[in-house]
């Protein structure tokens, strides 16, 4: 396993006092919470923010691993705990507070998990039910709308006997009704942790995110498509064919439209009870002058109709 | 590997349909009910019904209780903490949403 540099993943010298620890953590939590950050990486992170601060907070943790550190250990080197490394430490078997130690690194189990002093008071809670795990899916905007089944396979910690900490895959089906929208969430009864001393499974909650789509952009359950038109459709009208999620419509343009114009197909978006609509937003293409013909036209409409698109500006 | 034919999880999907009653929620969060009613309290969760005994929560209020658990535990806030950053990021969804959808026609 590899050495971690608590202080690094914190930023913070070796020196720093427990208030420094403690500020320092707050800050950075904020920043890569994972229901409130954005960044891409921000729960790896916040892992390891939190696996940081679990093992500087408690001033006995601290000094045994300045003491590791004080040998010739750096960030990132091939790691075993050197025997009796924790001796010599008297232990007021704290265990592990708040954050859910499951998440940690082998690094950090190795120092301070269940077979160490430090991991003392933290099994043996009989009758505890699972906990509820989450997960993330990302799904095609196709399925959303008709529906389908997914296989997952979910890398899942799990404490065994003697009380290490190992991920295993768990599959599953699921079975994703059509309507489903972004952020949604579906609960897998009994999917989750296992419980302790018999106690029930907690449960799986998986979230729904779209993948992107060459074509369409959601909101809710409505649907927006950018349609490009060309300047005699959009000025005479016409009728033109548009994609939707559930196949080809028509669409009737009005004569006279314009870039930017929002035309509804109503219930075209994902359904539901009351199901989306799909907002249909068009784009005037010039076709551009590449022949002498093509120029010789474009001159003659110059002359034959005036029009000072930015009339409004007073130019 | 593979073979095993895997049977469908039993799934709920946690949209505006679906009511939970305040039990239901205490056992979807493993919190007591007296957690709960002091979130309703506190205005972060809106159960339908006179009193808590006929409440009925939006199931997607469990995901909000279940956040609002992460954000107390991990940043140290107060419910009335937590009621403002859920409120926030739920206008910072919606406005990420709008700008993507914005983008697009800007193309």
């Amino acid at each position: 396993m590899e050495f971690k540099d608590y202080y690094k993943i914190l930023g913070l010298a070796r020196e720093a006092t427990q208030d420094e620890i403690k500020r320092t953590y707050r800050r950075l939590a904020r920043k890569y919470h994972p229901d409130v950050s954005k960044e891409s990486d921000a729960e790896e992170r916040f892992k390891e923010v939190n696996e940081a601060y679990e093992a500087l907070k408690d001033p006995e943790k601290r000094a045994a691993y300045d003491r590791l550190l004080s040998g010739e250990w750096q960030a990132g080197q091939e790691f075993t705990p050197p025997p009796g490394w924790d001796a010599g430490f008297e232990f007021s078997g704290g265990g592990f507070t708040g954050a859910d130690a499951g998440q940690f690194s082998d690094f950090f189990e190795a120092l301070f998990g269940g077979g160490s002093p430090f991991g003392r008071g933290r099994h043996g809670g009989a009758g505890l039910r699972g906990e509820d795990h989450q997960a993330r899916v990302q799904i095609g905007l196709e399925d959303a709308y008709h529906g389908a089944t997914r296989t997952l396979t979910l890398q899942v910690p799990e404490v065994d006997a003697s009380g290490r900490v190992a991920m295993h895959p768990h599959t599953l089906k699921v079975k994703i009704p059509p309507g489903i929208t972004e952020g949604q969430k579906i609960r897998l009864s009994g999917q989750g942790g296992a419980g302790r001393g018999g106690a029930p499974r907690g449960d799986l909650y998986l979230e729904i995110l779209f993948e992107p789509h060459p074509l369409y952009r959601v909101e809710g359950r409505d649907v927006y498509l950018s349609l490009p038109l060309a300047p005699w459709e959009a000025a005479l009208g016409a009728t033109v064919a548009v994609p939707t999620l559930g196949g080809t419509v028509d669409l009737k343009v009005p004569a006279g439209a314009q870039s930017g114009h929002k035309l509804r197909l109503k219930g075209r978006g994902l359904p539901g009870s009351p199901a989306g609509d799909q907002y249909v937003v068009l784009q005037i293409r010039t076709p551009k002058a590449e022949t002498s013909e093509h120029r010789r036209l474009y001159e003659q409409l110059a002359r034959a109709m005036p029009f000072n698109p930015r009339e409004r500006m007073g130019v | 590997m593979g073979e095993r034919e895997l049977k469908i999880a039993v799934s709920l999907v946690l949209d505006e349909h679906v009511t939970l009653s305040l039990r239901e929620m205490c056992r979807g969060c493993g919190l007591p009910g007296e957690d709960l009613m002091a979130m309703v309290e506190e205005g972060l969760l809106q159960p339908q019904g006179p009193s808590p005994a006929r409440w009925r929560f939006a199931a997607s209020e469990l995901e909000r209780v279940r956040a609002a658990l992460r954000l107390q535990r991990d940043l140290g806030l107060n419910l009335a903490g937590v009621a403002l950053v859920l409120d926030l990021l739920d206008e910072v969804r919606a406005l990420r949403a709008r700008v993507r959808v914005l983008e697009q026609l800007l193309d």
